[in-house]
Protein backbone atom coordinates (compact mmCIF):
# COMPACT_ATOMS: atom_id res chain seq x y z
CA UNK A 1 0.00 0.00 0.00
CA UNK A 2 1.19 3.93 -0.71
CA UNK A 3 0.11 6.65 1.54
CA UNK A 4 1.12 10.28 1.42
CA UNK A 5 2.36 11.44 5.22
CA UNK A 6 2.08 14.94 5.68
CA UNK A 7 3.93 16.41 8.89
CA UNK A 8 2.90 20.11 10.78
CA UNK A 9 4.48 22.25 12.70
CA UNK A 10 7.41 20.78 15.61
CA UNK A 11 7.41 17.64 13.58
CA UNK A 12 7.26 19.20 9.68
CA UNK A 13 10.47 21.34 11.46
CA UNK A 14 12.30 18.21 13.24
CA UNK A 15 12.07 15.98 10.04
CA UNK A 16 12.87 18.26 7.78
CA UNK A 17 9.98 17.50 4.92
CA UNK A 18 6.72 18.43 4.84
CA UNK A 19 5.14 15.36 2.92
CA UNK A 20 6.55 12.25 1.37
CA UNK A 21 5.43 8.87 0.24
CA UNK A 22 5.61 5.80 2.41
CA UNK A 23 5.24 2.22 0.89
CA UNK A 24 4.13 -0.85 2.89
CA UNK A 25 1.73 -3.18 4.23
CA UNK A 26 -0.56 -1.04 6.11
CA UNK A 27 -3.70 -2.34 7.76
CA UNK A 28 -4.28 1.02 10.44
CA UNK A 29 -2.62 4.56 10.13
CA UNK A 30 -1.02 3.02 13.52
CA UNK A 31 1.52 1.02 11.16
CA UNK A 32 2.10 3.68 9.21
CA UNK A 33 3.03 5.68 12.08
CA UNK A 34 4.96 2.59 14.06
CA UNK A 35 7.14 1.76 10.26
CA UNK A 36 8.05 5.57 10.17
CA UNK A 37 9.26 5.42 14.36
CA UNK A 38 11.22 2.47 13.44
CA UNK A 39 13.68 4.27 11.35
CA UNK A 40 15.14 5.90 14.13
CA UNK A 41 15.47 9.92 14.86
CA UNK A 42 14.65 11.89 13.92
CA UNK A 43 11.58 10.02 13.49
CA UNK A 44 11.08 9.00 17.15
CA UNK A 45 9.05 12.15 17.15
CA UNK A 46 5.89 10.78 16.30
CA UNK A 47 6.50 8.50 18.87
CA UNK A 48 4.98 11.44 21.46
CA UNK A 49 2.19 10.47 23.25
CA UNK A 50 0.23 13.39 22.40
CA UNK A 51 0.51 12.73 18.78
CA UNK A 52 -2.51 13.86 17.05
CA UNK A 53 -3.33 12.64 13.15
CA UNK A 54 -5.54 12.78 10.51
CA UNK A 55 -6.88 10.39 7.53
CA UNK A 56 -8.09 12.43 4.22
CA UNK A 57 -8.24 15.47 5.73
CA UNK A 58 -10.59 14.29 8.92
CA UNK A 59 -8.88 13.85 12.47
CA UNK A 60 -8.78 9.98 13.61
CA UNK A 61 -7.29 7.83 16.23
CA UNK A 62 -4.36 5.54 15.57
CA UNK A 63 -6.46 2.33 15.26
CA UNK A 64 -8.32 4.17 11.71
CA UNK A 65 -7.76 1.52 8.95
CA UNK A 66 -6.21 2.58 5.69
CA UNK A 67 -6.83 2.65 2.24
CA UNK A 68 -4.41 2.75 -0.99
CA UNK A 69 -3.97 6.23 -1.84
CA UNK A 70 -4.77 7.81 1.75
CA UNK A 71 -3.47 11.24 2.73
CA UNK A 72 -2.45 10.81 6.44
CA UNK A 73 -0.83 13.34 9.11
CA UNK A 74 0.37 13.45 11.89
CA UNK A 75 0.81 16.62 14.07
CA UNK A 76 1.24 17.57 17.31
CA UNK A 77 -1.68 19.05 19.44
CA UNK A 78 -3.34 22.02 17.43
CA UNK A 79 -2.73 25.12 19.20
CA UNK A 80 -5.01 27.59 17.31
CA UNK A 81 -7.63 30.14 18.64
CA UNK B 1 -23.06 29.37 8.25
CA UNK B 2 -19.58 30.79 7.23
CA UNK B 3 -15.70 29.77 7.18
CA UNK B 4 -12.63 31.89 6.24
CA UNK B 5 -9.38 31.13 6.51
CA UNK B 6 -7.16 34.03 5.79
CA UNK B 7 -3.86 35.98 6.22
CA UNK B 8 -5.38 39.53 5.82
CA UNK B 9 -6.64 41.54 9.34
CA UNK B 10 -9.92 42.12 9.62
CA UNK B 11 -12.29 44.54 11.62
CA UNK B 12 -13.98 42.55 14.67
CA UNK B 13 -16.81 45.63 14.57
CA UNK B 14 -17.94 45.15 10.77
CA UNK B 15 -17.83 41.12 11.99
CA UNK B 16 -20.24 41.96 14.74
CA UNK B 17 -22.36 44.00 13.08
CA UNK B 18 -22.95 41.82 10.49
CA UNK B 19 -24.25 38.93 12.19
CA UNK B 20 -27.31 40.80 12.64
CA UNK B 21 -27.30 42.11 9.11
CA UNK B 22 -31.19 42.72 8.37
CA UNK B 23 -32.45 39.93 10.08
CA UNK B 24 -34.93 40.70 12.41
CA UNK B 25 -35.45 37.64 14.26
CA UNK B 26 -31.53 37.73 15.38
CA UNK B 27 -32.32 38.74 18.97
CA UNK B 28 -28.95 37.98 20.47
CA UNK B 29 -25.67 37.94 19.26
CA UNK B 30 -22.63 36.52 20.71
CA UNK B 31 -18.96 36.95 19.46
CA UNK B 32 -15.54 35.75 20.66
CA UNK B 33 -12.52 37.92 19.78
CA UNK B 34 -9.11 36.25 20.25
CA UNK B 35 -6.04 38.26 19.93
CA UNK B 36 -2.53 38.02 20.18
CA UNK B 37 -0.95 38.71 23.60
CA UNK B 38 2.87 40.57 23.91
CA UNK B 39 3.77 38.37 26.91
CA UNK B 40 3.29 34.61 27.15
CA UNK B 41 4.21 31.94 29.94
CA UNK B 42 7.22 34.04 30.80
CA UNK B 43 8.51 35.43 28.11
CA UNK B 44 8.10 38.89 25.76
CA UNK B 45 6.36 38.24 22.39
CA UNK B 46 7.34 40.20 19.55
CA UNK B 47 5.00 38.33 16.96
CA UNK B 48 3.79 34.92 15.77
CA UNK B 49 3.48 32.83 12.90
CA UNK B 50 0.19 30.67 12.55
CA UNK B 51 0.74 27.51 10.26
CA UNK B 52 -2.25 25.39 9.75
CA UNK B 53 -3.50 22.03 7.03
CA UNK B 54 -4.91 23.84 4.40
CA UNK B 55 -7.72 21.49 3.41
CA UNK B 56 -8.16 20.01 6.15
CA UNK B 57 -8.23 23.04 7.96
CA UNK B 58 -12.12 24.31 6.37
CA UNK B 59 -13.42 21.44 6.60
CA UNK B 60 -12.53 21.15 10.47
CA UNK B 61 -14.26 24.56 11.31
CA UNK B 62 -17.25 23.94 9.01
CA UNK B 63 -18.01 20.76 10.56
CA UNK B 64 -17.12 22.34 13.77
CA UNK B 65 -20.04 24.93 12.95
CA UNK B 66 -22.30 22.24 11.37
CA UNK B 67 -21.65 20.89 15.29
CA UNK B 68 -23.16 23.78 16.87
CA UNK B 69 -26.19 24.57 14.58
CA UNK B 70 -27.78 20.78 15.44
CA UNK B 71 -27.31 21.28 19.17
CA UNK B 72 -28.36 24.67 19.44
CA UNK B 73 -31.03 27.25 17.13
CA UNK B 74 -28.70 28.98 15.61
CA UNK B 75 -29.73 31.95 13.07
CA UNK B 76 -26.08 32.46 11.77
CA UNK B 77 -22.71 31.18 12.55
CA UNK B 78 -19.50 32.82 11.51
CA UNK B 79 -16.10 31.48 11.83
CA UNK B 80 -12.67 33.77 10.91
CA UNK B 81 -9.38 32.38 11.95
CA UNK B 82 -6.28 34.02 10.55
CA UNK B 83 -2.93 32.39 9.23
CA UNK B 84 0.36 33.79 8.50
CA UNK B 85 2.26 36.34 10.10
CA UNK B 86 0.61 38.03 13.10
CA UNK B 87 1.85 41.03 15.72
CA UNK B 88 0.84 41.46 18.93
CA UNK B 89 -2.35 43.26 19.74
CA UNK B 90 -3.61 41.88 16.43
CA UNK B 91 -7.05 39.81 16.14
CA UNK B 92 -6.54 36.04 15.31
CA UNK B 93 -10.10 34.68 15.52
CA UNK B 94 -13.53 35.53 15.46
CA UNK B 95 -16.33 33.39 16.18
CA UNK B 96 -20.35 35.14 15.70
CA UNK B 97 -23.66 33.28 16.77
CA UNK B 98 -26.82 34.69 16.34
CA UNK B 99 -29.88 33.19 17.75
CA UNK B 100 -33.33 34.35 19.00
CA UNK B 101 -32.52 34.07 22.15
CA UNK B 102 -29.45 34.69 24.32
CA UNK B 103 -28.58 31.74 25.96
CA UNK B 104 -28.12 29.56 22.94
CA UNK B 105 -25.83 32.22 21.57
CA UNK B 106 -23.67 32.15 24.23
CA UNK B 107 -23.29 27.97 24.79
CA UNK B 108 -23.07 27.95 20.76
CA UNK B 109 -20.29 30.49 21.00
CA UNK B 110 -18.54 28.62 23.81
CA UNK B 111 -18.66 25.34 22.23
CA UNK B 112 -17.18 26.71 18.90
CA UNK B 113 -14.10 27.73 20.67
CA UNK B 114 -13.88 24.82 22.60
CA UNK B 115 -14.05 22.31 19.91
CA UNK B 116 -11.28 24.65 17.29
CA UNK B 117 -8.77 25.11 20.01
CA UNK B 118 -8.47 21.16 20.35
CA UNK B 119 -9.77 19.95 16.88
CA UNK B 120 -8.61 22.66 14.27
CA UNK B 121 -5.44 22.04 12.90
CA UNK B 122 -3.73 25.41 13.26
CA UNK B 123 -0.18 25.35 15.21
CA UNK B 124 1.17 28.83 17.04
CA UNK B 125 4.97 29.70 16.59
CA UNK B 126 5.94 32.58 18.85
CA UNK B 127 8.62 34.98 17.84
CA UNK B 128 10.44 35.84 21.51
CA UNK B 129 13.50 37.08 22.80
CA UNK B 130 14.62 33.56 23.31
CA UNK B 131 14.29 32.88 19.32
CA UNK B 132 11.01 31.27 18.08
CA UNK B 133 9.09 28.21 19.84
CA UNK B 134 6.24 26.09 18.89
CA UNK B 135 2.95 26.73 21.63
CA UNK B 136 2.51 23.80 23.60
CA UNK B 137 -1.06 22.30 23.85
CA UNK B 138 -2.87 22.62 26.95
CA UNK B 139 -4.83 20.28 29.07
CA UNK B 140 -6.89 22.88 29.82
CA UNK B 141 -7.61 23.20 26.61
CA UNK B 142 -8.88 19.54 26.39
CA UNK B 143 -10.60 19.70 29.99
CA UNK B 144 -12.97 22.37 28.40
CA UNK B 145 -13.49 20.72 25.17
CA UNK B 146 -14.37 17.23 27.24
CA UNK B 147 -17.55 19.19 28.44
CA UNK B 148 -19.47 19.56 25.77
Amino acid sequence: MNVKVMYFARYRERLGVDAERVEGAFAVLDDVRQALVARGAPYDVLGEQNLMCARNEELCKLDEPLEEGDEVAFFPPVTGG
Amino acid sequence: MAVRVQEAAFDPGLEVNAMHAANAGVGAVVAFVGYVRDFNEGREVAGMFLEHYPGMTEKALAKIAAEAQQRWPLLKVEVLHRIGALEPGEPIVFVGVASAHRQAAFDACNFIMDYLKTRAPFWKKEMTGDGPHWVEGRQSDQDAAGRW
